[in-house]
């Protein structure tokens, strides 16, 4: 077991260095002046000239790379030209909120998703699965923006139930950031909800079609205890994947969701990043995702590993 | 004599010819409903999109600042935005931007895929490798991340999407294409025919590659949906299609303001994205379910 | 109630595009305590069926329409109650018990096989965890797992096929239950094990005084297991009698036509099989009449105006299903033994050599790492040297595992082997480049063994066979290229019109001459056929057998025959080569080899292959051998058979016998003659 970890981290390593490299020469690829692109055009000579070498651009690209990467593993990623701060600061106040909200949306999605795709298999081809896969199937197509638009609409300007907008920390103001959260909540859970329902099921049908499922019924066990020992263990493990996906996404995807409801997380900071052309920034916060996406994926396997007996590590 | 009889009898037995076989895929595919349903909204939204200019009551990007914010009258059906333009007809464009895109993007991310993807599995060794650890980088960024900071160095519009959208959806086609000239590299019938001195390309072309394809329509057809809303998602935070091209998912975010005074601006596009992609899916699973008699499980 | 099960009129449907199909068609049998019961039929006949429904098993799209099920000491007909009632999951499991083909799919992969075995136990007896556990491991014993206490917490994919059926055995018997169903039980596994695990279930069967049912297509099984036989046909019981009347007095022309169409391992030289010419209906277009009529030898017109017959009385016990009279069918079998057979293929072999493998080596190099570094080799074959003549047939046999495919491989220079010489007319291709191979890929061809897998499903018939003339650029026009085709569909029995199908729109038996047109196509001198009919059915591969015998007359091509079946290997063979674990035991005149074995595994396993013959099974022994055919990884030292031989001495430890002529070309690698 040692062995296999520390080889999916030796690969994730190699992953992680092509994609520095990439983020990296994305950057080069900016159409225009690097310098006027963050400082704006009207600047002096000398201002130039200051900031041309502290960006090192009299270098050749692979020591820009070098010196780049050697401080980012410090977490040295440079300043926010549009924030006017430390890149690492801005960070620490908004991936908190993102990874809060990813979080707890995971660990709703996932039983939920289950049971639903469970009942919806056992009852295969009865009313209730059709509602079950057909309600999954729809929300799986909801664009998130939309879900959180519709909401903001339905229950903020409709039913004036909830506030349309805002975060505070529940040890802030526990009621305050109760209602405030509900509604994104919802939005990041409805699609995980789905999809893991969508995934359970097939890979539960999957099973349950198997030799060794026919073999226990032929033992004359329970239908419960076909499903609930024989069954789901066997149909979960693929479900497991599709967590990883789930929990990578979630915190790279939560901007749609942030911008609607003006939550100060990590999507909204790209999408601010991004639009004000912040280099440093869009720098960390893109490595930043594809970091805990990597991380997320070695527990994946290390967890895929500890339950399917037919690894073996 | 003997003779005859025994080819009398093997006409007797041989299956179905292709033509029966695609009739019955196609009786297959329909005998759900809901797929029947979809295929038809599916052709209907593409051919308001193919004939927008003749279907559209109004240009869409004509503004008339005095009719802005209207709600929904005979004269507007879902009403008007901020400049007085016709949502309808916006939205109608913007089925044009949606699938253009959907298809464009999934066309280059399947081309580009595919080809690695072939690569890496008829050589292996080093090719391999390499290829993998690359495809295995673009998947360790999430795919709306990657097109958005894609979206930042090259900019935003319908051909550019598409490219930025084709290459982050490009590692799917790799691992699948791998995949599945790694398993039919190993069939008896690739063997039979590299014993009988094929040499490799055409091996590759003639028995490798023809076998292939039928997962990885499966997957483009589900795929396009993903697409058209990583697209609209692009379009809405700012970054994909700008205005004043109409597209689904600007219109929501534009329409998002002004939910108090027109709700039809920010909801009805959205809806339209929903349905699109609804009826996309339904189709590609049926299409999946129909050549793949081993989804009919039991209980 | 007089038997411990009855069974009558089962009805299963299964519902295919919206029409129901009935895969079951009103088959009734009966089983007394104790007593060993063989079901023989091909593939799609319903054996398996008729055994799911009894038990209720049969799940959708399929469904028992109608019959009765009544077990001895339960009152009512068993099908009344609900398939998940507790009344049926306490008979299934626990009265009756069921052994399941597929011994790598039939255990769940995720829970260990004494909690599974456990499970059974405490749901039909009443014992708790503990107790429950004793029996497991007393189970495990009775089955010869060794180590059976440390073995329960092991999962089904820590075991080989064998022992995996051996735990299914275990599991199926834990509950005492009355009646153990075998459902092609041992198919899967070779020879050597099949019969252990036959002789184990049939002593287990005897001591319990547990009644069996063996489910299967091998005739020799059910001859040398089974006391009383049911012959499956197309959904219905066509003949049933003891076994002895089964195979000596048949009634049934199918069970006649079936055992004239099997080889067996004390056939004559020259004897001819006799196919059954065709296929079995097709559930869903079965006829009303017999569904036997469109085959039969004996049909007469009236046949097809009659309902399709019922069991009658012909005998003490024994029952047909065939509505012509004793005499006709005795007219008739007189008219059908004076009919001109053609006869058997005049087989001409040179003194020419047209294949000489000396030395042959080939290792595996096992990797490990991210870098690929090789720690160390499978000795996949070692030292293989045979010789092959033109016009001959030289039969492959052995267990999985024993190298018969790499060394094919070897020969067509898939692989290279790593040591020795392929020559092939003189010239020696082991260490040539694929560029210098061209020339000689066109002159040795190959059979494979799944019709299925083998064809592209992407091309059509005719562009298969047609490959090879184009790549060897054998033909001038596309005329000439169409008439050659034509000619070898024809060659093979296929009709050229159609030429333009897709494999998936033929038979497996024609699937199967699509690919012998194919090596054919070549003209080549040497045909490796690896086990090409093992995926056949019994009647089909009669038809099979017969067409490579008339084309080696034909042409004077070569085969190297692989198979497991050594009944088909001796019938096809002029010489026979045994492997046993990457190395060559024996090389012998087939009929010698048959008559004389001198290695002790060649011995073995001619015991151990169960032949249609009863008056041939009982004077047989119980297998002389042990244990299962180690992985090819930890191959022992010295003899590779030694720790499996009876007679094996502290020599065969230690070194490897070398093959020796010991006269008229019997060639034997043991130390029992040195």
């Amino acid at each position: 077991m040692g062995r296999f970890i520390l080889k999916r981290i030796g690969q994730t390593l190699i992953v992680l260095f092509i994609v520095s490299v990439f983020i990296f020469l994305l950057v080069s690829f900016l159409p225009g002046d690097p310098v006027y692109a963050m400082l704006g055009g009207e600047i002096t000579q000398e201002t130039y000239d200051r900031w041309y070498l502290e960006l090192g651009l009299d270098k050749p690209l692979i020591l820009r790379y070098l010196s780049w990467i050697s401080k980012a593993v410090t977490g040295d990623f440079g300043m926010s030209a549009s924030q006017h701060k430390e890149v690492v600061a801005v960070l620490a106040e908004r991936v908190p909120v993102t990874i809060y909200l990813s979080l707890l949306s995971f660990f709703i999605s996932i039983p939920l998703g289950i049971l639903f795709g469970i009942i919806s298999a056992v009852n295969r081809g009865k009313l209730l699965d059709s509602v079950l896969t057909t309600f999954a199937n729809v929300c799986c197509c909801l664009p998130q923006f939309f879900l959180s638009v519709l909401f903001l609409y339905l229950f903020s300007i409709k039913l004036h139930l909830l506030p349309s907008f805002g975060f505070v920390w529940p040890w802030e103001d526990l009621q305050k950031s109760l209602l405030q959260t509900i509604m994104p909540l919802l939005c990041l859970t409805i699609g995980g909800i789905a999809s893991i329902c969508r995934q359970t099921r097939s890979s539960m049908l999957e099973v349950i079609g198997q030799d060794y499922i026919r073999t226990a019924k032929s033992k004359g066990l329970a239908q419960n205890r076909i499903i609930f020992v024989h069954a789901m263990k066997n149909a979960l493990i693929p479900v497991i994947t599709l967590m990883g996906l789930r929990l990578g996404g979630l915190i790279g995807g939560s901007m749609f969701v942030e911008s609607v409801f003006n939550i100060p997380g990590m999507g909204t900071l790209l999408v601010m990043a991004i639009q004000a052309q912040d280099i440093p920034l869009i720098q960390a916060c893109v490595l930043l995702i594809a970091v805990v996406a990597c991380v997320v994926n070695i527990i994946t396997d290390i967890v895929y590993a500890a339950v399917d007996p037919r690894i073996k590590v | 004599m003997e003779k005859e009889n025994t080819v009398v009898q093997e006409r007797k037995e041989a299956g179905y010819s292709r033509r029966e076989k695609a009739v019955k895929f196609f009786r297959v595919l329909f005998k759900r409903k809901l797929v029947l349903i979809s295929a038809v909204g599916l052709v209907l939204i593409v051919l308001m999109a193919i004939f927008a200019p003749l279907v559209a009551p109004y240009d869409p990007n004509v503004q008339s600042l005095m009719d802005a914010l209207k709600t929904p009258s005979s004269q507007y059906l879902l009403g008007t935005d901020n400049y007085g333009r016709d949502i309808l007809s916006r939205i109608i464009y913007g089925a044009r931007v949606s699938l253009i895109v959907g298809v464009l993007a999934v066309g280059i991310a399947c081309a580009i895929g595919t080809f690695f993807g072939m690569l890496a599995g008829f050589f292996g060794g080093i090719v391999d490798d390499v290829i993998n650890r690359i495809s295995e980088a673009i998947r360790s960024i999430p795919q709306i991340v990657l097109a958005m900071a894609l979206c930042a160095v090259f900019g935003g519009g319908i051909i550019n999407l598409s490219i930025i959208l084709g290459i982050s959806n490009m590692a799917v086609y790799i691992r699948m294409m791998r995949g599945q000239v790694l398993s039919i590299k190993e069939t008896d019938y690739v063997m039979a025919a590299k014993l009988q001195g094929n040499k490799s390309l055409r091996l590759m072309f003639k028995h490798v590659l023809p076998n292939c394809i039928s997962p990885i329509i499966v997957q483009m057809t589900l795929q396009v949906g993903q697409t058209i809303l990583s697209e609209a998602g692009l379009s809405f935070l700012g970054l994909g299609i700008s205005a004043p091209t109409a597209s689904w998912g600007s219109i929501v975010s534009d329409g998002r303001v002004y939910l108090m005074q027109n709700p039809f601006f920010a909801l009805a596009p959205g809806v339209c994205i929903a349905l699109l992609v609804i009826f996309l899916n339904t189709v590609g699973d049926g299409v999946r379910d129909a050549l793949d008699p081993r989804m009919r499980g039991r209980l | 109630m007089k038997h411990l099960l009855e069974v009558n009129g089962i009805h299963t449907c299964f519902m295919m595009d919206g029409k129901k199909v009935r895969a079951v068609d009103g088959v009734s049998f009966h089983l007394d305590r104790g007593e060993i019961v063989g079901v023989v039929g091909e593939s799609g006949s319903g054996k398996s069926v008729t055994m799911m429904s009894v038990l209720q098993l049969v799940g959708a799209p399929g469904f028992v329409e109608s019959g009765t099920v009544y077990l001895d000491g339960e009152e009512k007909n068993l099908l009344e109650y609900d398939g998940n009632s507790e009344k049926m999951r306490s008979v299934r499991g626990g009265r009756i018990g069921m052994i399941f083909q597929e011994p790598m799919t039939s255990l769940n992969p995720v829970l260990t096989i004494g909690y599974q075995i456990q499970e059974n136990i405490m749901k039909h007896l009443d014992m708790d965890r503990q107790q429950a556990k004793e029996r497991t491991i007393e189970m495990l014993r009775m089955v010869k797992i060794p180590d059976a206490e440390q073995r329960f917490d092991y999962y089904p994919q820590q075991f080989s096929g064998g022992m995996r059926q051996r735990i299914m055995i275990a599991m199926a018997m834990s509950a005492k239950p009355d009646i153990l169903i075998a459902d092609e039980a041992t198919t899967a596994l070779d020879v050597t094990t099949q019969a252990q695990l036959l002789e184990m279930i049939r002593s287990i069967a005897k001591e319990t005084n547990t009644a069996v049912i063996l489910v299967t297509h091998n005739l020799g099984i059910v001859a040398r297991f089974a006391e009383r036989i049911y012959v499956m046909y197309s959904g219905s019981v066509v003949e049933t009698a003891g076994t002895r009347d089964i195979f000596k007095h048949s009634e049934h022309p199918y069970t006649r036509s079936l055992l004239r169409a099997i080889p067996r391992l004390d056939d004559p030289r020259d004897r001819i099989l006799i196919p059954i010419e065709g296929l079995p209906p097709n559930p869903a277009l079965r006829p009303d009449y017999c569904p036997f009529y469109d085959r039969c030898e004996y049909r007469k017109p009236e046949c097809a105006k009659r309902n399709k017959p019922e069991l009658e009385k012909v005998g003490e016990e024994h029952y047909s299903a065939c509505w012509l009279t004793r005499e006709e069918l005795r007219q008739k079998e007189i008219e059908i033994q004076n009919t001109p057979r053609k006869a058997a293929p005049q087989k001409n072999i040179g003194s020419e050599k047209v294949l000489e493998v000396k030395n042959v080596r080939k290792y595996f190099p096992v990797l490990k790492g991210i870098m690929k570094r090789k720690i160390g080799e499978v000795k996949a074959i070692e030292e293989i040297t045979f010789d092959l003549h033109k016009g001959e047939t030289m039969g492959i046999v052995g267990e999985s595992g024993c190298g018969k495919t790499t060394m094919a491989r070897c020969i067509m220079r898939v692989y290279r082997p790593e040591e020795g010489e392929i020559k092939f007319s003189g010239v020696d291709i082991a260490q040539m480049k694929d560029k210098e191979l061209q020339p000689y890929r066109s002159r040795i061809a190959m059979i494979f063994q799944d019709p299925f897998s083998s064809l592209d499903p992407r091309q059509t018939a005719g562009s298969i066979v047609a490959e090879s003339l184009l790549i060897n650029k054998s033909c001038k026009t596309k005329e000439e290229l169409n008439r050659r085709v034509d000619e070898l569909f024809t060659l093979v029995g296929l009709d050229p019109g159609l030429k333009d199908r897709v494999p998936h729109e033929f038979s497996g038996g024609q699937r199967q001459r699509l690919g012998i047109a194919r090596a054919l196509s070549s003209d080549p001198d040497v045909i490796i056929c690896d086990e090409p009919i093992s995926a056949l059915d019994v009647s089909i591969q009669a038809q099979i057998i017969n067409l490579l015998e008339e084309l080696q007359a034909k042409l004077g091509v070569s085969y190297l025959f692989i198979a497991h079946d050594l009944a088909v290997v001796k019938h096809i063979s002029d010489r026979v080569l045994v492997m046993y674990l990457g190395r060559v035991v024996e090389i012998a005149d087939a009929q010698q080899l048959y008559a004389n074995p001198m290695h002790p595994y060649t011995e073995a396993l001619l015991a151990a292959v169960p032949e249609a013959d009863p008056d041939v099974e009982e004077g047989k022994a119980a297998v002389p051998i042990s244990g299962e055919v180690p992985s090819i990884l930890n191959r022992p030292q010295g003899c590779p058979f030694h720790d499996r031989c009876s007679k094996a001495s502290e020599r065969c430890r230690k070194e490897v016998p070398k093959l020796m002529d010991k006269g008229d070309g019997h060639m034997v690698a043991c130390f029992l003659y040195q």
